[in-house]
C-alpha cells in the first residue's frame, strides 16, 4: 500500500475551493515534485497534506505504517525565525518533541537522534551558533536537520531553494536527492521546473484542477508540460 | 539617616516586605512569557489586555465589587484568548485588534469612571490605576498570597512546557504538522499573560506593564544567541530592575512602576552597548 493516497481531494479555504479533484499516491522511495502556478494550490494541498487544514472534501489515506504525524516538514521561512535568537542545536532538537510524548523533557534518545542529524547535515560544528547569524543554505540545512529527527520516512518540502543563490540551490538539490537515495521519500512543492524534471521521480502539476501525475518521463511529453510554457524549444 | 539606616526602617514594615515579594514575582513571571510573547511578535498585547483590565476595574468599581481581582481577571483571560486564537485567520488583523481593543477600553473605562464614580478625587484614582502609584504598598495578606500561588502556577507550567513552548514560538506550523497541539499552548500563553498582568498592575499599573514584559527579553535579546540564554538572562534582568527599582523608590519616594521602568530601559541601552561591542 502506499504511503500516501489521496482520493478526490478538493481543497481551499473557507469552503473556497482552490483546487479540485486531486488524486495522486506517493510510495515508499519516491520523489514527487509538485508544481504549478502561484495561487493553484500548492501550498493549500501541502497544509493538507500535513493535517495544518482539512480538505473540503475527498480523503488523505495513510498507509504502509505511516502516520499522520510522522512527516518530517521543511516549511518556508517565517518572519518570525528571522531574528530569532535560538542556537542550532535548540532547533534541531526541537524537530524530537512529537517523541517524547508527555515527558516535560528531551532524554538521551533524542539528543542522541539531533546530534546524528546534525552530523549528517554537516552543521554539527554550527551547533552552538544562533540560526539567524547563518546563511541562507546553513539555515535549510538546520531545518533540514530538525525534519529529519521528526521522521526517517517522508519529507515534505515547501519551496526549499526560494532565495537561495545558484551554487547552494544545486548543493541543496543534490542533499535532498542524496536523501531520497538513502530511503526517504520526498515531496516537495516547487517553482522551479527544470529542477522539478530533472531530479523528481514524478510530477503532480495542478492548476484549478489536477493537470497531470504520473512519472517525470511522461511527464515532458505532456499537455500539461507545454501549457506550463515549458515545452519544445526552451528544452535542450 | 543613610540610605541604608533608611531602608532598614522601612523593611520593618510589612507593606514594603509585600511589595518586594510581590514585585519579584511578577518582574520573574512577566519576563518568562515575554520571551515567548515579543518573539511570537506579540509585543503589544501586555499593553492592549492592561487597557481591557483597566476598563474591567472601572467597571468593577461602578458596581460596587469589593474584590476587583475576581471581576478583572475572568475578563481579561477572555480577551487574551480572542486576541492570540483569532491569530492569523481573523478579519481584523492581530496588531490591529490590539490597538482597537486596547484604546476602546481605555475609553470606556474612563468613561464608566467619571459618570459613575463617587470618589471626589477622579483623576487621581484614574492616574493610580494607569501608573500604579501607590497600590503596591497597600496590598493585603490575601492579595500578596494570590500573587504568590498564581506566579508559582505560571514558573511551573512555564518550566514544565518549555520545550513545547519554544517550539510553538520558533515554528508554529512545524510544531503543529508533528503532532504539537500548538492551539492549546497558545491558549495556555494567553491565560497566563492575563494573569500575571492582572497581577501586575497593582505593581506599575497598567499603562507600564508593557514595560515589564518587553524590556527584560529585548535586552536579554541584544547579548545573549540562544533561547535559553535569553530566557534566563531576561528573568535576571528582571528581577534585578524590579528589586533596584522599588528600593530607589523608597528612598527617593519616586513613584514606583515608573522607576522600574526607567531601571529596564537604562539596563536595554546597556545591553545593546555591550551587544554591539561584542560585535552583532
Amino acid at each position: 500500500m502506499a504511503y500516501i493516497t489521496c482520493d478526490d481531494l478538493t481543497l481551499g479555504y473557507d469552503g473556497k475551493a482552490v483546487s479540485k479533484h486531486i488524486n495522486f499516491e506517493v510510495n515508499k522511495g519516491d520523489y514527487l515534485c509538485i508544481v504549478g502556478e502561484n495561487g493553484a494550490g500548492k501550498s493549500t494541498l501541502m497544509k493538507t497534506l500535513l493535517g495544518l487544514q482539512k480538505p473540503i472534501s475527498g480523503e488523505i489515506i495513510h498507509g504502509d505504517g505511516i502516520k499522520p504525524y510522522e512527516i518530517g516538514y521543511l516549511p518556508q521561512q517565517t518572519v518570525v525565525q528571522k531574528d530569532f535568537p535560538a542556537s542550532v542545536y535548540e532547533i534541531v532538537l526541537s524537530g524530537n518533541l512529537a517523541k517524547c510524548g508527555f515527558r516535560p523533557f528531551y532524554g538521551k534518545e533524542e539528543k542522541k537522534i539531533a546530534k546524528e542529524n546534525m552530523k549528517k547535515m554537516d552543521i554539527w560544528d554550527l551547533r552552538k551558533k544562533c540560526y539567524r547569524n547563518l546563511s541562507g543554505g546553513q539555515q535549510q540545512r538546520v531545518l533540514l536537520a530538525r525534519a529529519l529527527c521528526a521522521t526517517t520516512n517522508i519529507l515534505l518540502l515547501d519551496e526549499p531553494v526560494s532565495g537561495l543563490d545558484p551554487k547552494v540551490t544545486a548543493e541543496f538539490y543534490q542533499l535532498i536527492s542524496d536523501l531520497n537515495q538513502s530511503g526517504v521519500t520526498i515531496i516537495m512543492v516547487s517553482h522551479d521546473i527544470y529542477a522539478a524534471t530533472k531530479y523528481a521521480s514524478h510530477i503532480l502539476h495542478v492548476g484549478g484542477k489536477q493537470l497531470f501525475f504520473g512519472r517525470t518521463s511522461d511527464y515532458l511529453t505532456s499537455e500539461a508540460y507545454q501549457l506550463f510554457g515549458h515545452g519544445g524549444d526552451e528544452d535542450e | 539617616m543613610s540610605n541604608i539606616d533608611k531602608l532598614r526602617f522601612y523593611l520593618q514594615f510589612d507593606f514594603v516586605i509585600y511589595a518586594l515579594i510581590v514585585g519579584v514575582l511578577i518582574a520573574l513571571c512577566s519576563s518568562l512569557l515575554g520571551v515567548t510573547l515579543v518573539l511570537k511578535r506579540y509585543s503589544f498585547i501586555g499593553d492592549g489586555l492592561s487597557h481591557v483590565a483597566f476598563g474591567a476595574i472601572a467597571i468593577a468599581t461602578v458596581m460596587n465589587i469589593a474584590d476587583k481581582t475576581i471581576f478583572t481577571m475572568p475578563v481579561t483571560i477572555i480577551a487574551a484568548i480572542i486576541l492570540l486564537r483569532s491569530g492569523q485567520n481573523a478579519k481584523i488583523k492581530g496588531d490591529a485588534a490590539i490597538a482597537m481593543l486596547s484604546v476602546g477600553s481605555l475609553a470606556v473605562g474612563y468613561m464608566l469612571m467619571n459618570i459613575f464614580s463617587t470618589s471626589s478625587n477622579i483623576s487621581g484614582d484614574v492616574c493610580s490605576t494607569l501608573f500604579g502609584s501607590t497600590s503596591i504598598l497597600t496590598l493585603s495578606r490575601g492579595e500578596v498570597w494570590l500573587c504568590i500561588v498564581m506566579s508559582f502556577i505560571v514558573i511551573v507550567l512555564f518550566v514544565v512546557y518549555y520545550n513545547r513552548l519554544f517550539a510553538v514560538t520558533f515554528d508554529e506550523n512545524f510544531a503543529k504538522a508533528t503532532g504539537v497541539k500548538s492551539d492549546r499552548y497558545n491558549l495556555l500563553i494567553a491565560i497566563m499573560i492575563a494573569v500575571i498582568i492582572v497581577l501586575g498592575m497593582n505593581l506599575v499599573g497598567s499603562l507600564l506593564i508593557s514595560a515589564l514584559i518587553i524590556f527584560p527579553t529585548l535586552s536579554a535579546m541584544r547579548m545573549i544567541q540562544n533561547f535559553k540564554g535569553v530566557v534566563i538572562c531576561s528573568a535576571i534582568i528582571s528581577v534585578c530592575c524590579a528589586l533596584t527599582g522599588m528600593i530607589v523608590s523608597i528612598l527617593f519616594s519616586t513613584p514606583v512602576g515608573s522607576t522600574i521602568v526607567v531601571a529596564d530601559m537604562i539596563v536595554f541601552f546597556v545591553c545593546s552597548f555591550i551587544g554591539t561591542v561584542k560585535g552583532q
